[in-house]
């Protein structure tokens, strides 16, 4: 199969759904000439025009209302926040307007739109620049939450989240974008909603999400040589998330790892490990491990920065305590 | 009328070039790989700085941006712990906590340069809040560009500042660029000064390549500030020489053709001739400012590289202040 670059599946699955449905559009900051600023919509302006890859001002809170209301016009709107950090700025219009009108106006509201960002750490872009806060859109209810690992979920989940009629917030990570992978040419997509095991294991469940997905599948190969097996579940969308597939892997393997780049303290990996505990109790062999950033903002010193981010090695510490509890 | 004295002039000149050099030397720095994350250069906008810090004293205190090196230097923060910023080093304004974006010093009235377009700016109108309270006769001046200028921010900060009458000073560094995006395209506006009619203040637009222009337009701004009589809007019409961020050509979106007349304009040529004529300072004399400025620049640069790197601990001090 063909290879492509992280970001160039995000371009390919707007081009396709711009392609196929002429009510998809796209705003946002410097998403025109410029082609994103992590290169995510290059030669869509070129492609599609500009109104439909509409540069805004500086007004994250104006992008994503405005999303909103083309999308109750009939429209699907998919918004670019520049980084996750500046979803701070909207929160307003995510929190309490894109994620409520359904619900609140008795089902019969249109919100198809999706809100594109990318987070993570990483590149020495310190506090403002590079946290993980999914688990704050995890915790609202109405909006849906994807946060894929490879080019070919990425591709595949961005087509499912613009034909979605539910709002969906995507998640990316910038350290992912750089990153080549098989990406089928044929047209496909991927549901929400379904995880996906990356490798089969029997002693133990790593549960990781988005860039923790790469360094768990590397903690699992160097694991492997020691003799021990883990088996890489990616849930892929936070929510809705496929219990089913995480929770069958728990109970065959007695042990769950959870790992995400965001801080441990009210991450989405509580919620995770809560649901484990209490639909997997009875096969759990041993507590639940998370591996975490630590809690602090993200420093701008690399040395700093590593240190705070979980990495390969910290999962392989995690695992090896997880097996070493009884 | 705030009359511009050859001992400002001379300040204002020096400060100009010492932001110049500051950024150039940056930026070579960090095409050799020397420094972490990245930087937004300053280049072209000296006079703005410049210009209004000329009338501020430490205790007058200012918000800044993510292009905020040319406020921290002409606010009068050292070398030594900006290039160690720079450079993630302990001995950093923020300890290699903040890096270039993020360059604050309480003492010398800089509250903080800002990664968020638009976040310093209702954070100045507390600070003059905080002034006025106490009854301090300080100012508060708040530096951002055009396009922050379409953040909610900037209108919630300024309405507050005008309806409290807080001493601020808004002064946006109008340089036609919301990154990519040139201004007739993110604003329907052509003078951001107009905006102050929407809060009852004054608006002024004044020409940021010309040190003088700016430096008697924000006299005026801060002695009525300073008189209790509310918070100016200026607008100073400026142009970054160089891309977005370093490393970024500014060919996608016009901005390389743009610049070439603006660099006609260089500031420190211009107000370097102006001086000039005035007999205030020659040609021989404003190569030794360049080669003080210089060697202090080695200095702070030496002091960065001989700085020691944080500690591992250090990740997790200055979280709270107490738990
Ligand atoms: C809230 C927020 N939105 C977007 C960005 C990304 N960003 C950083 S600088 C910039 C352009 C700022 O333009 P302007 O305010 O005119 O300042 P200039 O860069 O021209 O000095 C953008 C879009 C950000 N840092 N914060």
């Amino acid at each position: 199969m063909r290879e492509i670059l992280f970001r160039e599946a995000i371009v390919e699955a707007m081009a396709e759904e711009m392609a196929r449905d002429e009510t998809v559009f796209l705003l946002g900051e410097d998403i025109a000439e410029f082609g994103g600023s992590y290169k995510t919509t290059v030669g869509l302006l070129e492609k599609f025009g500009r109104e439909r890859v509409r540069n805004t001002p500086i007004s994250e809170q104006g992008i994503v209302g405005a999303a909103l209301g083309a999308a109750l016009m009939g429209l699907r709107p998919v918004a670019e926040l520049m980084y996750i950090d500046f979803s701070a700025v909207a929160m307003d219009q995510i929190v309490n307007q894109v994620a409520k009108v359904r619900y609140m106006f008795g089902g019969k509201a249109k919100t198809a739109l999706v809100i594109r960002t990318q987070g993570g750490a990483g590149r020495s872009s310190a506090a403002q620049h590079a946290q993980s806060l999914e688990a704050w859109f995890v915790h609202v209810p109405g909006l849906k939450v994807v946060m894929p690992s490879t080019p070919r979920d990425a591709k595949g989940l961005l087509k499912s989240a613009i034909r979605d009629d539910d709002p969906v917030f995507f998640i990316e990570h910038k350290l992912l974008y750089l990153q080549k992978g098989p990406v089928p040419e044929e047209d496909y997509t991927i549901p929400l909603g379904v995880a996906e095991v990356k490798r089969e294991g029997r002693d133990l469940t790593i549960v990781a999400t988005s860039s923790m997905v790469g360094k768990s599948l590397q903690a699992a190969a160097e694991l492997e040589k020691e003799g021990v097996s883990c088996e890489v579940v990616d849930p892929r969308t936070l929510f809705p998330l496929d219990k089913e597939t995480i929770l069958a892997s728990v109970r065959k393997t007695g042990r769950l790892l959870i790992t995400h780049e965001a801080v441990q303290r009210c991450g989405w990996g509580a919620e995770m490990a809560a649901i484990a505990a209490r639909e997997a109790f009875d096969h759990l062999d041993a507590p639940i491990v998370r591996v975490c950033a630590k809690e602090t903002p993200v420093p701008f010193a690399p040395k700093l920065e590593s240190h705070v981010i979980p990495n390969k090695d910290d999962v392989i510490a995690g695992a090896r305590a997880l097996l070493e509890t009884a | 009328m705030t009359e511009l004295t050859k001992a400002k002039a001379l300040w204002i000149y020096e400060t100009m070039v010492r932001i110049r050099r500051f950024e150039e030397r940056s930026i070579e720095l960090f095409q050799a790989g020397e420094l972490p994350g990245f930087l937004h250069a300053y280049i072209g906008e000296e006079a703005v700085a410049a210009g209004v810090c000329a009338h501020l004293t430490p205790k007058d205190q200012i918000t800044s941006t993510h292009r905020g090196h040319g406020h921290m230097v002409a606010k009068g923060l050292r070398y030594e712990g900006m290039f160690a910023e720079l450079y993630a080093r302990r001995t950093g304004y923020c300890k290699g906590k903040g890096g270039s974006m993020h360059i604050a010093d309480q003492d010398l009235g800089v509250l903080g340069a800002n990664g968020i377009v638009g976040g310093g700016i209702p954070i100045a109108a507390g600070a003059a809040l905080g002034i006025k309270l106490k009854g301090g006769k300080h100012v508060v001046v708040s530096f951002f560009g055009d396009g922050a200028s379409n953040e909610g921010a900037f209108h919630e900060g300024i309405n507050l500042a005008s309806v409290w009458k807080l001493p601020a000073v808004f002064v946006c560094e109008n340089n036609g660029f919301a990154e990519s995006t040139p201004r007739a395209t993110h604003q329907a506006v052509r003078d951001v000064a107009d905006r102050a009619k929407a809060y009852g203040i004054p608006g002024v637009s004044v020409d940021g390549m010309d040190p003088a222009a700016v430096y008697e337009t924000a006299g005026e701004a801060i002695a009525r500030a300073r008189k209790g009589e509310g918070p100016t809007l200026i607008e100073a019409k400026t142009m970054r020489f160089l891309g977005h961020y370093v490393g970024d050509p500014g060919t996608a979106y016009g901005h390389d053709k743009e610049v070439v007349k603006w660099k006609k304009r260089d500031p420190i040529l211009a107000f370097g001739a102006f001086l000039e004529k005035k007999k205030w300072l020659a040609a021989k004399e404003r190569e030794e400012v360049r080669a003080r400025v210089n060697a202090e620049i080695e200095r702070g640069v030496e002091f960065a590289r001989g700085s020691p790197e944080p500690d591992l601990s250090d990740a997790l001090t200055d979280i709270y202040a107490s738990l």
